[in-house]
């Protein structure tokens, strides 16, 4: 039963997905695209447990903390590569 | 405490929704990003209240991969961007991998453990997406960074090649899932691991040029169908839900893509669009005469012109020259011409691109334009700047039915009143497509670097 539910937040989420991304101007895209991809950096929760709860043997440590730093990387790139996009986006009155 | 953290996922969840829906609109943009990095923290805090953490990994991991994004963020320039996407979508299709195989390297380690059904087949999943969007990503970005070559490699027997290897990964998927316990799964699981990055390399190769913003897209979108499966693997539903929305944005860039580009999606993925090579995939040759002009005539008109557009391509970022262009446009405008910036979809190595050069040297959101826009008014348009872009101005789109580009939809910059091209040489374009443009009646070819022409033609604006 837990499964099942699980499995209905996916379908629901990938519904919301399509419903909040479609119409988005293309000069956004790029942004967009960075953005998301930070978003997909969640992975790092996984990541987290693996190297926080399974370090249980030297293989267990090892993709514990390569999955961190990989997660972290997407995570932290991310984000701050977004936002330095963005921040370059101007209106003519200087405004963001 | 466990309810604790479900419900700071939950408020997590939230966060990332609001934060991608404020992503989508020019005014809210900045504050989306925000928000959605305060919904990660947000998960990343909650995920460190578990009982029984170890941090000692935890933390070496996040100052390593922190300190790497952070810098490679920061110092990026704008113009790498494609590649530079392309590289975090695989770090983060690689932490889904790596969590996959984890969460199976401890039920090997636990005697006694047992895996339910779902748990064992999101491992594997995550094992698969994950491992595709690592490598497949490693080879976009090598394509886009000219680390090697970014033609299309297609060879004879590559779909049975590609068949085996998924009829393989299926066998191993099977024996793995009817008893992740055995002793014959372990071997096969690791075969799995291995064949799913050939699989990376081998589904990428094959597309190539042009087709570059579809495959970011697409993969942005595998890598957050990663995240889903690992979020699956560990029954966690903040990484369900992000993953979900992100695997769902990234099909619809794909699909604006394929859009704006007239094909579908399995032909760009299968069919190595310019690789067949030679004339016969090249469309009809064209005809006629190409006229060069100077910097100096072209100064001439474009001083007497009362409107101009400029369109820039992939060779506006080559050649670093988004500044000049700025300053060029600048200055026509105070002689009182009209100038826009018309940016095809694709133009440029992944969706917008050519938007962010054009925002880093401090274009107006205002005078940016779309193709739809900008196409049924070019006419009365005196003079259209082509400045390093070719397939998305290319007229056989509209005219020539063998083209390979025929049907996509272009920036009709031959019906404007005069066209200037900027570009280095009669070398055809990352496509490899003929195109009639160049020989067209009021088309002036400006030949050379792209930057170092706006430079002049900027000096020669400003002795006047």
């Amino acid at each position: 039963m837990d499964m099942l539910l699980l499995l209905f937040t996916f379908v629901l989420a990938i519904f919301l997905g399509f419903e909040i991304i479609s119409k988005v101007p293309s000069q956004l895209h790029t942004p967009l695209m960075s953005g998301s991809n930070a978003i997909s950096g969640i992975s790092i929760v996984g990541a987290l447990i693996a190297a926080g709860r399974y370090a249980d043997s030297s293989l267990g440590i090892v993709l514990g903390l390569v999955a961190v730093i990989c997660a972290s990387i997407n995570v932290f790139g991310g984000y701050v590569v977004t936002d330095r996009m963005l921040s370059m986006f101007k209106t003519k009155e200087g405004g963001k | 405490m466990y309810t604790v953290i479900e419900l700071s996922y939950i408020a997590s969840a939230v966060l990332f929704i609001f934060g991608l829906k404020m992503l989508g609109k020019p005014a809210t943009a900045v504050r989306g990003n925000k928000v959605s990095a305060v919904g990660m923290l947000i998960a990343v805090v909650a995920t460190l209240l578990y009982e029984g953490m170890d941090y000692k990994w935890i933390l070496l991991g996040m100052a390593i991969g922190g300190v790497i994004g952070t810098v490679a963020a920061v110092r990026v320039p704008m113009t790498s961007m494609p590649e530079f996407v392309a590289l975090f979508n695989g770090t983060g299709g690689l932490a889904s991998l790596l969590v996959g195989w984890a969460e199976y390297n401890t039920f090997l380690n636990t005697p006694g453990g047992t895996l339910e059904l779902v748990p064992v087949i999101a491992i594997y999943l995550a094992v698969l997406i994950g491992g595709v969007t690592f490598t497949g990503s490693m080879i976009a970005y090598a394509k886009l960074a000219e680390r090697i070559d970014g033609r299309p490699v297609l060879y004879k027997g590559q779909q049975i090649v590609n068949g085996v290897l998924l009829a393989l990964l299926l066998f191993c998927g099977v024996v793995y899932i009817a008893g992740p316990g055995a002793s014959l799964a372990q071997p096969l699981f690791y075969l799995a691991v291995l064949l799913s990055l050939v699989l990376g390399v081998l589904v990428t190769i094959p597309i190539g040029g042009a087709d570059m913003p579809v495959v970011i897209s697409l993969l942005n979108s595998y890598s957050g169908l990663a995240a889903c499966a690992a979020g699956f693997v560990i029954s966690n539903t903040v990484l369900i839900v992000a993953g979900a929305l992100v695997g769902a944005s990234g099909i619809i860039l794909t699909g604006i893509m394929c859009k704006a580009m007239n094909r579908s999606l399995t032909n760009v993925l299968f069919s190595g669009f310019g690789a067949a090579g030679g004339a016969a995939a090249a469309g009809k040759a064209a005809t006629g005469e190409v006229k060069a002009i100077t910097a100096e005539d072209a100064y001439y008109v474009l001083e007497a012109a009362g409107s101009v557009v400029f369109v820039p391509g992939y060779g506006m970022a080559v050649a670093q020259a988004q500044h000049a262009v700025r300053e060029l446009g600048d200055l026509l405008e105070q002689n009182g011409a009209e100038v826009k910036y018309a940016v095809h979809p694709v133009a440029g190595r992944m969706p917008g691109h050519m938007n962010v050069l054009l925002a880093e040297a401090n274009v107006p959101y205002e005078q940016l334009v779309e193709m739809e826009d900008i196409n049924p008014t070019i006419e009365s348009v005196d003079v259209c700047v082509v400045i390093g872009a070719n397939d998305v101005v290319n007229p056989a789109a509209r005219e020539d039915e063998t083209s390979p580009i025929y049907g996509m939809p272009i920036i009709n910059v031959d019906l404007a009143r005069s066209c200037f091209v900027l570009k280095r040489s009669m070398r055809s374009g990352f496509a490899g497509v003929e195109n009639p443009l160049f020989y067209k009646e009021n088309t002036r070819m400006l030949f050379g670097d792209a930057k170092a022409s706006i430079t002049t033609l900027v000096d020669q604006f400003k002795s006047a």
